[in-house]
C-alpha cells in the first residue's frame, strides 16, 4: 500500500506544518494540563496526601494522571478542527481527489499523537524542576502505552466530529458530558481509593483507569506489573474500536 | 435467443461517445430527514461535450449542488448513473477523481495553512511529486493573479482573492473537467467580472470543459455556451441561450392605446398576425408574443393604423432567461441578479387572449 502510505505522510505533513510554522499554538492545547500540573499538583504535594500502597513521590504519581488527562484533551481541538473542516469546504476539497480515504484520518491521527508526544516531554520536564524524580526508561514506556491510547482517542474524536455534523452540538454534548467525568473516575487528580466505594466501582468499568495505573507503574519504572498489561489492553482496545470505527465512517463517506 | 447474447456493455460504449466529457443519465438523490424522504434531485440527465462551457441553472433548492455533488463522486446517487471522460463513477471513482478538478460553494483552503502549503498539499493529494506539486502551486497562483498571497493564511484575504484561492485549489492538478459551483456567488461585481475573465482564460487556453452552477440569470446568459435549466430536482431545459428564449419565450411587442376597448380591438387584430403565439391584455395595453418583434412591430402598427386604433406607445421587449424560466414554471427564479425587474406588469401568461 505505497499509495496509502504517501497519502497519509500528506496529510501529516499537511496537518503538522501550521504547528511547526507557529509552534506556540502547541502550548494553548496544553495550557489546561499544565495548569494542573502547576497548581494543583503543588497543592497536592503541600497536602502530602495518602495516595494509597507503593506510591513513593507525588508528582511521579500526579504525571502520569496529568499526561493522561492531556491525551484526553488534545483529541478534543482535533475533533473541533475536523469538524469545521467537514462544515467548510476543506474536507470535501480533498475528498473530491484521488486520496485514499483513511489516510485522511491516519494523517491526523499520526499528527495529533506526534503533537501529544511533545506535549507530554514537556509536561515531565516542567515536572522535574517541580521537584519530580525521573525515571527516564519509565517515562519513554509511559509515553508509548499514552501514544497508544491518544491513536484511539483521537481517531474516535474525529468518529464524533463526522456524526455531529453538520450543527455540531453532538460533539459538544458528548464531550462536555464524558470528558469530566472519564477523567475524575479514573484517578487522574485524586486516587479512586479515597472515595466510597460505588465510585471505585463505576471506575473499574472506565477504561482510561487501567490505562492511568499502567501508567503510574511503568513511570516509576515498574515495567513488568500486571497493572501495566491491562492498562496496554485497555489502551490497544481503544486504539483498535477508534480505527475500525473512523475507517468505517470514512470509507461510508462523508 | 441470440439477440441477448449480445453483452449489454458494448451498448453501453456505443452510446458514450468519446467526445461526452460529462454524462448524467436519470439522477436521482433522496435524503432522510427524520421521518420524511426528500428528493433533492428526481431526474436529472444530460451530457456535456469536451470544451463546452454549460451552466446549470435554477432557484436554490433546485438540486443544483446536490447533481454536482453526484458527478464529482462526493455523493453516491441514490439511482442513475455518471460517466466522467468516459468513467463510471460509481466503478472507477479514482480515473473520475483523477480527470475532474472541483470548486464547491464554501472556502477550500483551511484556516490555519497559508495559501501555497495548502495547494501544494492539493497537488500532492493528485499524486504530484513534491518538487511538481510546488513547481504547480507557483504556477497555479501566477496565472490566477494571486502570486503575493502564497504565505497568507485565508483569514487575511478578500472574499474575490479567496474565491481565486479556491479555483486554484481546483487547477493544481490541470483538471480536463472543472466543476464549479456557484464560484461568483457573494462577490461585487468587479472580482464577479475578474473571476469570469480567468474562467475564459482557461478555456481559451486549455480547453477544459467547464460546468458550473449559477443562479445569477445574466451570467449564464453572457457566458455559457449551454443552459441546462433545473427546477425541483428535473431538468425542465437544455439548450443554448438564444435558442431557449426562441422557443420558450419568444419576444414581446407592445401596445399602449386609448382605452380598454380600443386594446381589445388591437388584440383581436393581433391575432389575425401570422407568428403570434400568445397575446395578453392589461388594461390599455396589449401584449403579444411572436419570434423577431422588432420586425413585426412595424407591421402591426400599419394594421392598427388602418383601422383607426390610436396607438400611444409602443415598444419591443427580448426576452430574458428569467422569461424562459417563468414559461417553463409560471414562477420567477429567487434572487435573480440585480438588473430584472421584478414587477408584475408584464404578462405572465395568466390573461391569454
Amino acid at each position: 500500500m505505497p499509495d496509502r502510505l504517501r497519502d497519509t505522510a500528506t496529510i501529516f505533513f499537511r496537518e503538522i506544518t501550521p504547528e511547526l510554522r507557529s509552534p506556540v499554538s502547541m502550548f494553548f492545547t496544553m495550557g489546561q494540563p499544565l495548569l494542573f500540573l502547576v497548581l494543583f499538583g503543588s497543592m497536592l504535594v503541600g497536602a502530602d496526601a495518602n495516595l494509597g500502597a507503593g506510591t513513593g513521590d507525588v508528582w511521579q504519581w500526579f504525571v502520569p494522571g496529568i499526561l493522561v488527562m492531556m491525551c484526553l484533551m488534545g483529541p478534543l481541538s482535533a475533533g473541533h478542527s475536523m469538524l469545521s473542516e467537514l462544515n467548510g469546504g476543506q474536507l470535501e476539497r480533498l475528498l473530491v481527489t484521488p486520496i485514499s480515504r483513511t489516510s485522511i484520518i491516519f494523517g491526523r491521527t499520526g499528527k495529533d499523537t506526534v503533537t501529544l508526544f511533545v506535549q507530554a516531554i514537556l509536561i515531565t520536564a516542567v515536572a522535574v524542576p517541580l521537584g519530580m524524580e525521573l525515571h527516564l526508561p519509565g517515562a519513554l514506556a509511559t509515553m508509548g502505552l499514552l501514544i497508544v491510547m491518544a491513536v484511539g482517542l483521537s481517531a474516535l474524536s474525529y468518529v464524533l466530529a463526522i456524526a455531529s455534523r453538520p450543527s455540531g452540538n453532538l460533539f459538544w454534548i458528548v464531550t462536555q458530558m464524558l470528558i469530566f467525568p472519564i477523567m475524575l473516575l479514573s484517578g487522574i487528580l485524586l486516587p479512586i481509593d479515597a472515595g466510597p466505594g460505588w465510585l471505585g466501582t463505576i471506575a473499574a468499568i472506565n477504561p482510561i483507569t487501567y490505562v492511568v495505573d499502567a501508567a503510574r507503574a511503568l513511570f516509576t519504572g515498574n515495567l513488568l506489573e500486571a497493572t501495566v498489561l491491562h492498562g496496554l489492553l485497555a489502551a490497544t482496545a481503544i486504539a483498535v474500536i477508534g480505527l475500525t470505527l473512523s475507517t468505517r465512517a470514512m470509507k461510508r463517506g462523508i | 435467443m441470440w439477440m441477448f447474447t449480445v453483452p449489454f456493455w458494448m451498448l453501453t460504449v456505443q452510446i458514450m461517445s468519446a467526445e461526452q466529457m460529462i454524462r448524467a443519465e436519470s439522477l436521482r438523490r433522496t435524503f432522510k430527514a427524520g421521518r420524511k424522504t426528500i428528493e433533492a434531485v428526481r431526474d436529472v440527465s444530460f451530457d456535456v461535450a469536451a470544451g463546452e462551457l454549460v451552466a446549470l441553472l435554477g432557484p436554490n433548492g433546485a438540486g443544483k449542488s446536490t447533481t454536482l455533488r453526484m458527478l464529482t463522486t462526493l455523493l453516491p446517487p441514490t439511482a442513475g448513473s455518471v460517466h466522467i471522460a468516459g468513467f463510471e463513477a460509481a466503478r472507477e471513482p479514482r480515473r473520475v477523481r483523477e480527470a475532474i478538478g472541483y470548486v464547491g460553494q464554501k472556502n477550500s483552503s483551511g484556516e490555519n495553512h497559508r495559501i501555497r502549503d495548502e495547494l501544494v498539499t492539493q497537488g500532492r493529494c493528485y499524486g504530484l511529486r513534491a518538487r511538481d506539486a510546488r513547481r504547480r502551486a507557483d504556477e497555479v497562483l501566477e496565472s490566477l493573479g494571486i502570486s503575493g498571497l502564497a504565505a497568507r493564511t485565508p483569514g487575511t484575504l478578500s472574499g474575490g482573492q479567496r474565491r481565486r484561492v479556491d479555483i486554484a485549489l481546483g487547477l493544481v492538478h490541470s483538471p480536463r473537467v472543472l466543476f464549479l459551483d456557484e464560484p461568483s456567488a457573494g462577490l461585487d461585481p468587479r472580482s464577479r467580472a475578474g473571476l469570469w475573465e480567468q474562467i475564459q482564460l482557461l478555456r481559451r487556453e486549455y480547453g477544459i470543459t467547464i460546468l458550473l452552477t449559477t443562479h445569477y440569470l445574466d451570467e449564464a446568459d453572457q457566458m455559457a455556451e449551454r443552459i441546462v435549466i433545473v427546477d425541483r430536482g428535473e431538468v425542465i431545459a437544455n439548450g443554448t441561450a438564444d435558442a431557449l428564449k426562441a422557443d420558450l419565450a419568444g419576444d414581446w411587442m407592445r401596445v399602449t392605446t386609448s382605452d380598454a376597448g380600443a386594446a381589445r380591438a388591437a388584440a383581436g387584430l393581433a391575432g389575425r398576425m401570422t407568428g403570434i403565439s400568445e397575446i395578453a391584455i392589461d388594461g390599455s395595453t396589449v401584449h403579444a408574443r411572436i419570434a423577431a418583434a422588432d420586425a413585426a412591430l412595424p407591421g402591426y402598427l400599419r394594421l392598427l393604423d388602418q383601422d383607426s386604433i390610436t396607438v400611444t406607445r409602443a415598444g419591443v421587449r427580448r426576452p430574458s432567461l428569467d422569461d424562459v424560466f417563468i414559461n417553463l414554471t409560471g414562477r420567477r427564479l429567487e434572487e435573480s441578479g440585480d438588473a430584472h425587474e421584478t414587477t408584475a406588469d408584464q404578462p405572465i401568461g395568466a390573461t391569454h387572449a
